[in-house]
């Protein structure tokens, strides 16, 4: 725990790539191997649940600190972190032996199916034994959600470091549901057994957004197009007769589409293929937020499936004959993808992603026109000759999205930020007009400059009309040009409408707020 | 008096109008639009506009402001603000000697913020205000430490007034100070470390070890501390000049303001690790959005208890709380008892956003 703590302070405490990497290297070499594969776990979110709520963590804080709970709620709300404020409240009362990283999460897991009494207990001793920064990470353990700047990416290549195996190799060792309960670092790390990993899959590669000048710089013949699809990306797995669905974020999800089960009967022994989970309903492609339905649902019924039928939309091959295919230029595994498809009956829930080719990039940016009408976010870029890389990469995928729509809107209410944004007003919501009324339609995060940023803190601060625990209401006053993918109308949200990615633009000025947008402006965006 | 003290009597609940002078007449110090002012007396402390008579707590610019025609502060302070204001008429007097304005009696007493710095005591006619301007109850090895001073009103700073901030002991933060300097010199890398420049600056330099290496200084940082050599012993400086080379420097401690982080004068010191010094940097976002390698917790402010065991040992009735979270920290103090309540003034030295994201 004590070594554990010391390298997330290390962590915390530069904002050098280098110096990042050189901390978890050493630790991953220097902790006992059950600890690093816990921090492991832990930095890849993969984490023990939760076994008490924050209101009583809230509670038993305040009681220790001897304080209001009132006052305990308005540090925390300036604080921004639950897991900190905690930290920042309580005293160390004696410095005993720290348990290990491992003993620490068995003990929590272990506490789970206890009484209250005993979890506070628990909980209220090691908070006194620990000292601020342990006890922050102690809680931070506790409740979930470590965003401390690294990623899974930065991690790998210091265990690569560590352990001396190519990041490759270990981003694919290290990808879906595994827990340290139920593997050790020599089984999951150091010497995997292939026949244990039935159902793991491949690191997702990812593109890039497109960057000024590509277009001058590249000949449009040695480029594949594709359209980019409005989905869920995922990875379809067929071995020994058995079928596996993973989601970008390593969920397994195959139990929430029992209608790809059929697929064992008509893939061979490892295929894994890349693709868009769509909402496919009367040949047509339907509409993203369908999926969040069945994503959600815990059992999905047969009517469900009726009513929000799926398909895949096929755009890569991973894995043909239980070989990697990975290395192969994009346009022969292209090939071979095409080529398995044609030999499948035509009701499977798959289709293929049409590859496009192209000799001008003004024929390009036509074909990128026709998003809405084929139901793309735009296109996909893609080097012929490009091999299947881990991460995100620059270089050889390009996405080029579609321009994001944009309306204008008014600020009516803020919350605090968190990790660094912490005590800045930076969390917004927007409104647009409804006849007299403004009424909510997005919250956005980000979009404005740092400068930008102080200034709306101050006039939220300066401008309040009401209070909601953390929430302000501000005197309707700035006009904010707010950027978003798609909308869909919504049953959900009071405007009758979502929009996706909303995101701030740019800050308006010169618009008073009559000037907002309306409502009825937004529908007509509707598709 | 006499008809308030028969209506109190007479016992209607509904009539009560409390006896003490505050509410009688005019209070003995109000906040005007130019700053804290003592009709009787005509003189405004730490006035934010110029006045004619000005007494001046210490000699942070936002208690300190140009343009009165008259000064009054503590004798150490008297240096500090004549060179950061440039030629004023100014009297400096000693802690605890009393001195009669109009009737009213004041005299200054230590606040332990920086160098110099006072409290500001207000005696009339058997009743006393004190206005502490900024303090600390911790003792920083250059300051005189704070002395709590009896009154019936207490005008306080509460910038750290939340339980949240609670410092430890300074020689902890001034040994790992050292160490960070010992780590980085073994490295050749060069320390950077960064606080204000008054108080803070010197308050790090008392406590450096000078056998670790030698130690420059940004030139606003020598400025300042060779006005507190006038009566404080440091280890040696050198300012860094245009002539002063990276190789000289290297693996050597560089004081200076925090406003020089990303500058260009910055670059040309070469491999650095930065450090910065603020009570601010208790919160991990404020660290994070700071950017500096090191940060390290220390405040020439009173932390949320040493604002309470300062306000107790006052033995006041009335606490006006001024900058900082004023609001929450007066709320708190009505639940214990005190008849608190917030005033607004322009103190605003030191906030989280300046100290985050200058």
């Amino acid at each position: 725990m004590k070594r554990f703590a010391q390298l997330i302070e290390q962590l915390d405490s530069t904002n050098k790539t280098n110096q990042k990497v050189a901390a978890l290297t050493h630790y991953f070499q220097e902790a006992p191997k059950e600890d690093a594969l816990w921090a492991v776990a832990l930095l890849s979110h993969r984490r023990p649940s939760r076994p008490v709520t924050t209101t009583l963590m809230r509670q038993w804080t305040a009681e220790l600190a001897q304080l209001p709970e009132w006052l305990f709620e308005e540090s925390y709300h300036i604080v921004g972190d639950l897991a900190e404020t905690i930290a920042l409240l309580v005293q160390q009362e004696d410095s005993g032996d720290a348990p290990s990283l491992t003993q620490c999460i068995e003990e929590i897991i272990a506490l789970k199916p206890k009484t209250e009494e005993e979890k506070k207990s628990y909980i209220l001793n090691r908070w006194k034994g620990l000292n601020n920064f342990e006890r922050f990470v102690f809680n931070k353990i506790l409740t979930g959600g470590f965003r401390i700047g690294v990623s899974q990416k930065l991690m790998t290549r210091a265990l690569s470091k560590a352990v001396n195996i190519e990041e490759n190799i270990l981003a694919h060792r290290l990808m879906g549901q595994w827990s340290p309960q139920n593997t050790s670092f020599d089984e999951l790390i150091l010497n995997p057994n292939p026949e244990d990993h039935l159902s793991q899959p491949y690191p997702f590669f990812l593109a890039y957004a497109l960057e000024e000048g590509f277009q001058a710089k590249e000949n449009p013949r040695h480029w594949l197009i594709e359209h980019k699809w409005d989905g869920m990306r995922a990875q379809l797995i067929v071995r020994q007769g058995k079928v596996f669905l993973w989601s970008r974020g390593e969920e397994l999800i195959t139990d929430k589409f029992p209608e790809l089960t059929v697929l064992a009967e008509h893939l061979p022994h490892g295929t894994v293929v890349d693709g868009e989970l769509l909402p496919f309903k009367n040949g047509q492609i339907g509409d993203f937020n369908a999926l969040q339905k069945r994503i959600g649902r815990k059992n999905v019924s047969l009517k469900l499936q009726q009513e929000v039928p799926i398909s895949i939309m096929l755009y890569d091959l991973l894995e043909w004959g239980g070989e990697d295919q990975r290395q192969l230029p994009l346009h022969q595994r292209q090939q071979l993808l095409q080529e398995l498809y044609q030999k499948l009956p035509e009701d499977l829930p798959l289709m293929l992603s049409e590859v496009l080719h192209f000799s001008s990039w003004e024929a390009v940016a036509e074909e990128r026109e026709r998003a809405q009408e084929m139901r793309s976010e735009g296109l996909m870029l893609k080097h012929k000759d490009s091999l299947y890389a881990v991460g995100r990469k620059k270089g050889t995928w390009w996405k080029w999205k579609s321009d994001p729509k944009t309306i204008d809107a008014v600020l009516t209410y803020a919350m605090r930020g968190h990790g660094r944004r912490t005590n800045l007003y930076t969390d917004y919501t927007f409104a647009l007009w409804q006849e007299e009324e403004l009424v909510t339609f997005a919250k956005a995060y980000s979009g404005l400059t740092d400068a930008e940023i102080k200034k709306v803190d101050q006039f939220v601060k300066q401008n309040t009309t009401d209070r909601f625990g953390p929430v302000r209401q501000v005197k309707p006053e700035l006009v904010f040009e707010i950027a978003f993918e798609g909308i869909a109308a919504s049953s959900r949200h009071k405007s009758g409408v979502a929009v996706r990615f909303p995101r701030i633009l740019r800050w308006r000025h010169d618009k008073k707020i009559k000037e907002a947008n309306s409502l009825e402006d937004l529908k007509k965006l509707l598709p | 008096m006499e008809l308030l003290a028969v209506i109190n009597r007479l016992n209607f609940p509904f009539l009560y109008l409390p006896l003490e002078k505050e509410k009688l007449g005019m209070p003995l110090l109000e906040f005007t639009s130019k700053g804290i002012y003592c009709k009787k007396a005509n003189v405004y402390l730490d006035p934010w506009q110029g006045v004619d008579k000005a007494i001046i707590s210490h000699g942070h610019s936002d208690h300190a402001r140009w343009g009165s025609k008259q000064y009054i502060t503590h004798e150490d302070n008297v240096p500090i603000i004549r060179h950061r204001l440039g030629n004023i008429v100014v009297s400096g007097k000693k802690y605890g000697e009393s001195f009669n304005i109009n009737g009213v009696q004041f005299s200054l007493h230590p606040a332990g913020h920086v160098t110099g710095s006072a409290q500001i005591r207000v005696e009339y006619q058997g009743e006393i205000w004190v206005f502490t301007g900024d303090y600390k109850t911790q003792s920083d090895g250059i300051s005189t430490p704070f002395e709590p001073v009896k009154c019936h009103t207490f005008i306080t700073e509460c910038t750290f007034g939340l339980p949240v901030f609670q410092w430890n002991d300074p020689q902890e933060v001034h040994n790992d100070i050292n160490r960070w300097w010992a780590e980085n010199q073994r490295q050749k890398i060069t320390s950077l470390l960064m606080g204000y420049s008054l108080g803070k600056v010197q308050r790090l330099l008392k406590h450096l070890d000078p056998s670790i290496g030698k130690i420059y200084t940004h030139g606003a940082t020598e400025e300042m501390t060779t006005v507190l050599r006038n009566f404080i012993d440091f280890p040696p400086t050198e300012r860094i000049t245009r002539d002063t080379t990276k190789k000289e420097i290297e693996g050597n401690l560089v004081l200076a303001p925090p406003a020089v982080l990303g500058s260009a004068w910055v670059k040309k010191l070469g491999s650095l690790s930065t450090g910065y010094a603020s009570g601010w940097m208790a919160f991990r976002g404020a660290r994070r959005r700071r950017a500096v390698d090191r940060a390290f917790v220390l405040s020439d402010h009173a932390d949320w208890k040493g604002l309470l065991s300062a306000i107790k040992a006052t033995g006041c009735e009335n606490v006006i709380t001024t900058h900082g979270y004023t609001d929450n920290f007066a709320q708190y103090l009505r639940e214990q008892g005190w008849n608190a309540r917030t005033e607004k003034t322009q103190y605003e030295a030191e906030t989280l956003e300046t100290a985050a994201a200058e």
